[in-house]
């Protein structure tokens, strides 16, 4: 068969690129439910990492299931919404102004989780950060991101980084502040601040806006005590 | 003919120094730039690598007769991305964490000059035994040379080698610092000169007039 022909070309080339497409639709049908059920472990361990809590994929469900009490989206006026708060995708639910919230029972304690979500430098971050019963002082965060570069940027996922966030406040006399993320060794007056990475810059600034973005769309469900 | 005769072995070992793809052919240095710096995705990317570059050498030359001669290049990329894409998936749903090390890399495999040439030079024209051969050794000489870069630039920049402390306190106490310069992309380039510089000294049939 002469190998050069139009017509062999154009038939090896569309054989080719058919195996290929039913082979990988294969492999991915197959594989879905164990993947989705990695992704749910990954995103139960990070909600339970803001919350200072580490525990491995195996074991993330039960620790979930016991740690969390109540799952729930809220609004921008800090009401209560339908929905299901653990299965909702963080950016979609965002854009249309629903927020979820996680509560968790920590030694007796209630903990709000809040879902955090922004741009980084290659693609997008998110996060949860924790607070204390008083709605303010933050309990504890856990960063995540895509594609940032290892070693820079990818050191917001650090334990040491989220680290620096316990104990700061949302809001500074009473008013929604945020907590920014700075250069190491620089300040910011009239609120709360940790230090950024160095060699990190974007994705710190990233962090910075995906706080006060996300946090502000939680201001009315923080401040309204009636819940 | 063994499995291994003289000629299998030149075409597994060679590549590891004299025919070395990195520090020899100058492929595969924009990878080497991007995620050396640390040494943990640096061995990352050099196992997957290898891996990658081993199977698409043994399919291409299995289908080497059959490949038109003016999409063969098409053909060589279908195959390499169909296997990153068949490998990442297979991580993602039995190796989640290894995934989320790997995520970053997976397109920049797919790019790695090293599986384009080492298909079109040798794949296409050998069996595929020591297609296979080829893969892991080209494979293998490109995971040397990140490693060692992974290994100077987490140790200087960062302290740490495999995110484990190894520059003891005491030293940071007596006032060393690390050098933040090392985790940036230029000082791969200079890391990678400096190894080029060692190894063409020490071979001096290398050097160039």
């Amino acid at each position: 068969m002469n190998r050069d022909s139009n017509s062999y070309t154009i038939i090896y080339a569309s054989v080719m690129v058919l195996l290929v497409a039913i082979v990988l639709a294969v492999i991915s049908q197959s594989l879905k439910n164990f993947q989705g059920e990695n992704e749910a472990n990954d995103k139960r361990q990070q909600i339970l990492s803001s919350i200072n809590i580490k525990v491995s994929a195996s074991e993330a469900e039960s620790k979930f299931n016991e740690l969390i009490t109540e799952a729930f989206l809220v609004n921008t006026s800090g009401e209560k919404v339908a929905g299901d708060a653990f299965a909702t995708d963080v950016v979609k639910a965002f854009r249309e102004n629903l927020y979820p919230v996680f509560v968790a029972n920590v030694d007796g304690q209630t903990k709000y989780i809040m879902a955090l979500s922004g741009a980084g430098l290659w693609g997008p971050l998110w996060g949860y950060i924790a607070v204390d019963d008083d709605r303010n002082t933050v309990f504890g965060a856990d960063f995540s991101h895509e594609g940032e570069t290892p070693g820079l940027g990818a050191e917001i996922t650090r334990p040491d980084f989220s680290a620096q966030f316990v104990g700061k406040k949302i809001f500074t006399n009473g008013e929604f502040k945020s907590i920014a993320v700075v250069k190491p060794g620089k300040s910011v007056a009239g609120q709360d601040y940790v230090d950024g990475i160095s060699g990190g810059t974007i994705t710190s600034q990233g962090v910075n806006k995906m706080l006060y973005d996300s946090l502000n769309g939680y201001v009315q469900f923080l401040t309204s005590k009636n819940q | 003919m063994g499995l291994l005769s003289n000629k299998n072995k030149e075409v597994l070992i060679s590549p590891l120094s004299r025919n070395n793809p990195v520090i020899i052919r100058m492929l595969g240095i924009c990878s080497a730039l991007a995620v050396t710096s640390k040494l943990e995705p640096s061995i990352v990317m050099g196992i997957s690598v290898t891996a990658v570059l081993a199977f698409a050498n043994v399919i291409i030359s299995l289908i080497r007769n059959t490949i038109p001669n003016r999409i063969r290049i098409i053909v060589q990329l279908v195959v390499v991305a169909a296997l990153v894409t068949i490998v990442s998936e297979v991580l993602k749903a039995f190796a989640y964490d290894v995934n989320k090390q790997l995520s970053v890399f997976v397109g920049l495999i797919i790019t790695n000059c090293i599986l384009m040439g080492r298909l079109e030079a040798f794949a296409l024209g050998n069996r595929p035994w020591e297609s296979f051969l080829d893969g892991i050794g080209n494979g293998a000489g490109y995971a040397i040379i990140l490693i060692l870069v992974g290994f100077f630039r987490e140790l200087l920049g960062s302290g740490t080698l495999l995110g484990i402390q190894v520059v003891p306190t005491f030293l940071y106490d007596s006032g060393y610092v690390n050098n933040g310069l090392m985790i940036l992309p230029p000082m791969a380039l200079i890391t990678v000169a400096v190894i080029i510089w060692v190894h063409r000294s020490r071979n001096r049939d290398l050097q160039e007039n």
